[in-house]
């Protein structure tokens, strides 16, 4: 073992040759010049030289080179919301065809397209992606940290979701929309029954937004189990973390699945494969394994995030920490692993074994008990603590109220009688719209309000706020409670219009006011977060006196997060430590770097250089969507695009200068 | 405001890299296997449940693949292992001499693997059209090519980059190591595609 003096610990100092020793000599010296935080170099002193260290190049050049975590996280909220738009105004034009019987405002072709465009756009362009969008800006700062893992790959992939998702619009509005369901069924999807270039779209837009999702997977989980500020274990660990944690590893299990059916499906219409060709014996069921395998982890990668802002909220606003927090770090664990123990019961029309009936029922039913674990804890941490009832809280309030009837409605029909009965009717409908809007989007709501501040620095007007959010609580059970009549009376998913005199008039026009209600709701929502950008009051580091780190910097942050990187020494460092923060130095500042601590107890680990603003994550992204959108049309698109993308990877890996610095660093 | 910063530890000692699962890069490289593993899993279970269907297999009329190409490639991937290993343990040893002798090997022996899954395609006695069954094969085995093609990119950018001087620096030395764990994995994964798509098939 040879000393730290050629910085290179544990090497054997055989078969060195003496000009890269006496390099190693000097490089050495020079590294105890390097200027690092620390006693003597503290404040606004400190503040200016990382500020001129860490910031980006001005212009668009360095708005597409930028790998801020939150500056991409930023895009990527903002991007999905835009999505979340469009895809609600989709919603609004289903709903006026449906609000009056045998209406012929939208055509049979074209009411297809859109509760495809809706379905798609919801889960894979808005849902899946704020998720991922909030993580990437907030989980660094909740780890006391200076940015994510991999950001070069971080920027990638919001460059790969926003082609994804613009890919599929463009192609909406030339009218070559898909026109399949978001799930794109075969034999419906495949070459016989689709022919044209809608299933393509459809299939590529999946492929844009898996590479996407799961190079943010990727970049999280590493954050998240590797750049924890020190002290933070993984039992100190926010319960937002925890369910990223989760959610990035079963991002990483489930994408795949659809990625490859989406694959194999364009194979079959591109050059002729027959995985799901009865006529050649493929098999139209072995997409609904491959695809649901995916979805239905897909709805817990959607919710279990949510799951995590409701902590956060309650925590906060309860003024206590969460009621038994390993309890429900274990029920994130478990819905993670049970979630992909339950594909097969969005197939039980099908036919299957009855063993597998009763299997997939128990497990459909079993994974009720982790979620309701969760809901358990919160009711408790509200009973023991002091609710304030600001808006984040009314949304976790309705939040509990809406899900709860979700979550009651879906253990019914995972029994199978039932389930055949009501399959593809409006109560389908209305049950995956109370998980999912009352589940997810209610949180979503909620966290954005209370981390507008963080990012804005200006608070959200409260008045506004709770006029949004009776608006969309009552809006969202006008909409959707009267489908599970409908869809009771018997009315079918999909389908553009439905005779008068079944009884079906009133639910639908009374969903149709809701939905407008809720329209409006979103409205002043958004009219609240423009303006507030304006004329909110200054928010202040930690204007609602939370616990966690990202509160211990100022708002907005600055462009490297902290000055000094916080040891953690509790579960909620911010109320533990009023009067000083406990802080590491020795981090460089004349370069960007960060420190990586150890997997479970968080002991410093290593100094990590960090990459500088770089160009090729984005030509990357251009030029492997340039090969996923021209492979719509010749198979060869693959082979010529091969060396493009080559070349722009090497770039993105390759030093600039191949000469030796002192410390690492990525240029 | 902001709270005043206590100071207690000092991290500037701290190496800035080191092998194996402290650094960033090993979880990247897990992160990436991981995926493509599943990717792997997937596509076994499709072809699984696609010979459910059938009486025989390969279904009537269409023979095994022959043996000679894919055993070939078994043998010498598998071979070059010893080679990976040892380049694995030069770089730990930051022994870059002997880095920059065998990287090269590494490449050639990637150029030969492909040519030869050229031949396998040719020796799997059907086409990607014929019926189900050749699909679900040609599938996996250009899964496994793709595999193959990408670290071998990978590997010939890394042997031109430790022909530079950084060759020397720590960090460079963690990606040549994984670079290694990676080929590993190539092949390992190698062994269950190779039984399922010569073996199963003469069952």
């Amino acid at each position: 073992m040879t000393t730290r003096a050629d910085g290179l610990p544990g090497f054997a100092e055989q078969r060195i040759p003496e000009q890269v020793r006496e390099e190693d000599e000097r490089l050495a010296r020079e590294r105890k010049q390097i200027a690092r935080d620390g006693p003597k170099l503290k404040g606004a002193k400190l503040e200016a030289r990382l500020e001129r260290t860490w910031r980006r190049p001005t212009g668009i050049i360095g708005w597409l080179a930028t790998v801020d975590h939150k500056e991409i996280g930023r895009r990527y909220i903002i991007t999905a919301l835009i999505f979340l738009a469009l895809g609600g105004v989709l919603a609004l034009a289903m709903r006026t065809q449906l609000a009056r019987p045998d209406s012929n405002l939208i055509s049979a072709s074209r009411y297809n397209e859109l509760f495809t465009m809706h379905g798609s756009t919801m889960m894979f362009l808005f849902a899946v992606p704020v998720m991922e969008g909030i993580a990437v800006y907030i989980i660094p700062l909740m780890l006391g940290t200076r940015s994510t893992a991999f950001p070069r790959l971080n920027a990638f992939s919001y460059f790969m979701y926003l082609f994804g998702g613009l890919m599929l619009w463009i192609a909406f509005v030339l009218n070559v929309g898909p026109d399949i369901g978001w799930f794109a069924y075969t034999p419906l999807s495949g070459p016989q029954f689709s022919p044209g270039k809608r299933a393509d779209v459809w299939a590529q837009m999946i492929t844009f937004t898996e590479v996407a999702a799961l190079a943010a997977a990727v970049v999280l989980v590493t954050t998240i189990l590797k750049t924890r500020a020190p002290g933070m274990t993984l039992a100190r660990m926010p319960l937002f973390a925890w369910a990223m944690l989760v959610v990035g590893v079963m991002i990483i299990f489930s994408m795949p699945s659809v990625a490859l059916a989406s694959g194999m499906l364009i194979s079959d219409r591109l050059v002729g494969t027959n995985f799901f060709n009865a006529y050649e014996h493929g098999d139209a069921l072995l997409w609904q394994h491959l695809f649901w395998f995916f979805g239905h982890p897909e709805v817990y990668i959607i919710f279990l995030p949510a799951t995590g802002f409701v902590s956060v909220i309650t925590e906060t606003f309860c003024r206590r920490p969460v009621f038994a927090h390993t309890v429900v770090v274990l029920a994130l664990i478990s819905t993670g692993i049970l979630a992909f123990g339950l594909w097969v019961h969005h197939m039980f029309a099908t036919g299957l074994p009855r063993v597998g009936y009763s299997f997939y029922t128990s497990a459909s039913m079993t994974v009720a008990i982790p979620t309701g674990l969760q809901i358990f804890c919160w009711l408790a941490t509200m009973w023991e603590g002091r609710p304030r009832l600001a808006v984040p809280m009314l949304y976790v309030i309705g939040f509990i109220i809406t899900f709860v009837i979700g979550g009651l409605t879906g253990v019914i029909i995972a029994a199978v009688p039932l389930d055949l009965q009501l399959h593809d009717t409006y109560f389908i409908v209305a049950h995956f719209h109370y998980v999912l809007i009352g589940g997810a989007v209610f949180p979503l709501l909620g966290i954005i309000t209370y981390w507008y501040p963080k990012i804005t620095g200006r608070m959200m007007s409260d008045t506004l706020g709770k006029i949004g959010f009776w608006m969309l609580f009552l809006g969202f059970q006008l909409a959707f409670f009267p489908m599970h009549f409908s869809g009771l009376l018997g009315m079918p998913r999909r389908v553009y219009t439905y005779p008068a005199g079944l009884g079906l008039e009133l639910p639908n026009l009374l969903s149709t006011i809701g939905a407008f209600v809720v329209a409006g709701a979103v409205v002043i929502f958004v009219i609240n977060g423009i303006v507030s950008l304006y004329r909110g009051a200054i928010a202040g580091p930690n204007p609602w006196d939370a616990a966690s780190l990202e509160w211990a910097t100022s708002s907005p942050p600055p462009v490297y997060n902290f000055a000094h990187i916080p040891v953690v020494e509790t579960n909620t460092p911010l109320w533990d430590n009023r009067g000083e923060l406990p802080v590491v130095t020795g981090l460089r500042v004349d370069e960007k770097e960060m420190l990586l601590t150890t997997v479970v107890a968080a002991t410093p680990d290593l100094r990590e250089p960090l990459p500088a603003a770089s160009l090729w994550p984005f030509i990357s992204a251009c030029a492997v969507g340039i090969v996923f959108v021209t492979s719509i049309f010749s198979p060869w698109a693959l082979a010529f695009g091969l060396l493009p993308i080559a070349i722009a990877l090497t770039a993105w890996f390759w030093p600039k200068e191949l000469k030796r610095t002192p410390e690492p660093v990525i240029q | 405001m902001i709270v005043e910063p206590r100071f207690t530890d000092d991290i500037s000692d701290l190496p800035s890299f080191k092998f194996g699962p402290s650094s960033l890069t090993w979880w990247g490289i897990i992160g990436f296997m991981v995926i493509e593993g599943a990717f792997f899993m997937l596509a076994f279970a499709a072809y699984f449940f696609l010979m459910g269907h059938e009486q025989g297999w390969p279904p009537e009329a269409r023979q095994a693949p022959d043996l000679l190409a894919g055993t070939l490639f078994t043998i010498i991937i598998i071979g070059s292992e010893v080679v990976n290993t040892a380049i694995k343990k030069a770089a730990r040893a930051r022994d870059v001499p002997t880095i920059r002798r065998l990287l090269p090997v590494m490449v050639v022996v990637g150029i030969l693997l492909i040519v030869i899954r050229g031949f396998e395609f040719n020796s799997l006695n059907c086409r990607w059209t014929d019926d189900a069954y050749s699909s679900i094969v040609w599938a996996i085995l250009l899964l496994h090519a793709t595999h193959l093609i990408t670290d071998w990119g990978d590997t010939v950018v890394l042997t031109g980059l430790m022909y530079t001087p950084v060759a020397y620096e720590g960090r460079r030395l963690v990606d040549v190591d994984e670079n290694s764990l990676y080929w590993r994995y190539v092949w390992l994964l190698w062994i269950p595609v190779y039984l399922l798509i010569y073996w199963v098939p003469r069952l």
